[in-house]
C-alpha cells in the first residue's frame, strides 16, 4: 500500500524530510514506527505521538492504503 | 435574535485559527469593539499568550518560531470550540494563534469568550486554554540572541 508519512518539528530535522511517500506492506502502527526508526536511527531517542488521518491512534492501529501519517513532537502551542 | 442565529451558524464552520506572525494589539482591540452591538453579552474574558524571553543556559529567547500540523490543528481548534459551547453557555468565542516568528514580548495566542454572566466565561477560558495546549499539533523552536535554538515543549 501507499502511505504518505509527515514529519514535525524536531523530526524533521531526525528524517531530514517533510514528507515522503512510502510503500509498504498493510501494518500497524508499531510495525510503521519500528520501519521508520531503522530508516532514521536519529528517531529512536525521540518522543513522538502518531496521527492517522488528523487523529491520534495507538500502536496497534491498523493502517489503511492512501493513509496520511504525521509522526508529532512535543506540542507547544500557546 | 438574527445575531443569535449568526453564532449558531459561525461556530459550525472549520476555520483557519493561524495568523502570520504576532498578534497585534490593534487586532485585539478592534476584536474587542466589533462586540459592542452585542447587547446579551455581559461579560468577556481574554486570554493573551505572549512570548517569554526565557533565560536559558545563560542564553536569551529573543523569538519562537511556530510550525504546525495545520489541517489537524484546525479539526482540533474546531473540536475544542465544539466541546466549550457544549460545556459552558457561551454568547460567542474566538481562537487566534500564531504561525512563524513571533518575537519576545509579541502575542502568540488569543481566546476570546463572551457570555451574558462572568463565571461562565472564567471557566470556559481556562477550559480552552488547557485544551489548547494539550491537544493542538503545534511545535515552537525557540530561537536564542546568537542564533542558536532549541525545541519548545508545553508541560
Amino acid at each position: 500500500m501507499q502511505l504518505t508519512i509527515k514529519y514535525f518539528g524536531m523530526l524533521t530535522e531526525a528524517t531530514k524530510h517533510t514528507e515522503e511517500r512510502m510503500h509498504t506492506n498493510t501494518c500497524s502502527v508499531l510495525e510503521l514506527v519500528e520501519k521508520l526508526k531503522n530508516q532514521y536511527p536519529e528517531l529512536k531517542d525521540k518522543d513522538f505521538k502518531v496521527a492517522v488521518n488528523h487523529q491520534l491512534v495507538s500502536d496497534d492501529y491498523l493502517i489503511n492504503n492512501e493513509a496520511e501519517i504525521a509522526l508529532l513532537p512535543p506540542f507547544a502551542g500557546g | 435574535m438574527s445575531q443569535i442565529i449568526k453564532d449558531n451558524t459561525e461556530k459550525k464552520k472549520l476555520k483557519n485559527v493561524f495568523v502570520e506572525g504576532a498578534i497585534s494589539p490593534d487586532f485585539i482591540g478592534t476584536s474587542i469593539a466589533k462586540h459592542q452591538i452585542k447587547t446579551t453579552i455581559g461579560a468577556h474574558n481574554i486570554f493573551l499568550g505572549q512570548v517569554r524571553a526565557d533565560d536559558i543556559d545563560g542564553k536569551r529567547v529573543a523569538a519562537i518560531e511556530y510550525t504546525a500540523y495545520q489541517e489537524m490543528a484546525n479539526q482540533k481548534f474546531y473540536e475544542i470550540r465544539e466541546q466549550a459551547f457544549e460545556k459552558f453557555d457561551l454568547t460567542c468565542m474566538h481562537i487566534y494563534h500564531s504561525i512563524g516568528k513571533v518575537y519576545a514580548g509579541e502575542v502568540c495566542l488569543f481566546v476570546f469568550v463572551s457570555s451574558s454572566r462572568r463565571k461562565v466565561v472564567f471557566e470556559a477560558l481556562e477550559y480552552i486554554v488547557e485544551a489548547i495546549k494539550a491537544d493542538v499539533p503545534v511545535f515552537g523552536k525557540e530561537m536564542f540572541e546568537d542564533d542558536s535554538y532549541q525545541w519548545k515543549e508545553n508541560n
